[in-house]
């Protein structure tokens, strides 16, 4: 995989009342990204090369990656594929970066996802819809202790476009 | 119709009525938007102004007021020199319960041939909304020194 094919496609940035450190935390900590991540869970190695997943809450996979960059607690990025058979094919592989700034008494949260060809608005809106849910609620937990009920599913006009791809959708 | 430059979206735990206020009310915008306060009596129609420290900083027009759910302005930078003299810019805000939530979208569009202007509003957005949000649900702004967006400011 050539890391310098990607571009991002969708960029959100949130500002967060809390350290490096702690957001650091909350993005690798798999007891507290089920409470911000639609009940998933985040399992990381925290070393290039080590494994990124994201689990069901009844247990099974639903994103598996690998970690490409780690400096904690400034950089995180990681390869992003979601399990569904065929996406990977026709897609490409997903990237996701972190990263992780000071910002005055606050913190810079900025995510950024990347693919290696062009995809359709239809297709990115997964992602255009799921992370601000998942990073709102993310900054919710951290500055309040609470998460946000976020209730959503996959966007229907994604799964219209994966479907017309051939791709399996769940 | 072509697609906004710029979009953001926050999940919120209040109400749209308090979310409404806090769009449209000095009291609350010094607090989140750098001291920042909105002049406007908010009839559709009327002059729309950002006021900080005593100098207005963009100017504006409201398209629309639909309390608590649509609310749209023009948005005019009047200081900076290489900012003065462009074509007015649209901001939308579109306010949707979900659930015990409040689903924020913003919308900026219109920047025609000017990428620096949409990339310091790009920098400014996230910062203003993030101290709106943590505003409502802690009671307290955040501290983000204008220094720290990496724009001078929007």
């Amino acid at each position: 995989m050539d890391i310098a094919k990607f571009k991002p496609a969708t960029v959100y940035t949130t500002y967060i009342a809390s350290t490096p450190e702690r957001v650091w935390e909350a993005l690798t900590s798999a007891e507290i990204s089920k409470q911000y991540f639609f009940g998933n869970t985040v399992e990381i190695q925290q070393r290039v090369g080590g494994s990124y997943i994201v689990r069901q809450p009844d247990g099974s996979l639903h994103i598996s990656g690998e970690v490409v960059a780690c400096d904690p607690p400034r950089k995180l990025a990681f390869t992003f594929n979601v399990n569904w058979p065929d996406l990977i094919e026709k897609l490409g592989p997903t990237l996701v970066s972190y990263e992780i700034e000071p910002a005055g008494d606050a913190v810079r949260l900025t995510m950024t996802e990347w693919h290696d060809r062009p995809l359709s608005d239809d297709i990115l809106e997964g992602g255009r819809q799921g992370w601000p849910a998942i990073l709102s609620s993310l900054k919710s937990v951290l500055e309040t202790g609470k998460p946000l009920q976020v209730k959503m599913g996959p966007p229907a006009k994604m799964l219209a476009a994966l479907k017309e791809l051939g791709i399996k959708v769940p | 119709m072509s697609k906004p430059e710029f979009v953001y979206v926050t999940y919120i735990e209040t109400t749209p009525d308090k979310l409404w206020q806090a769009l449209t009310s000095s009291e609350f915008s010094r607090a989140y938007w750098f001291g920042t306060e909105l002049r406007s009596d908010w009839r559709v129609g009327s002059p729309f102004a950002l006021v900080m420290g005593g100098t207005t900083s963009d100017v504006g027009e409201i398209l629309e007021y639909d309390p608590p759910r649509r609310l749209s302005y023009t948005f005019q930078h009047v200081l900076k020199e290489e900012f003065r003299n462009e074509r007015p810019t649209k901001v939308v805000f579109t306010l949707e319960p979900h659930g015990k939530l409040v689903k924020l979208t913003l919308t900026h569009e219109g920047f025609g041939g000017v990428p620096e202007l949409l990339n310091a509003i790009s920098n400014g957005w996230p910062a203003i909304l993030s101290s709106l949000k943590s505003l409502l649900e802690t009671g307290n702004a955040l501290a983000i020194p204008l220094s720290a967006l990496g724009t001078k400011g929007v």
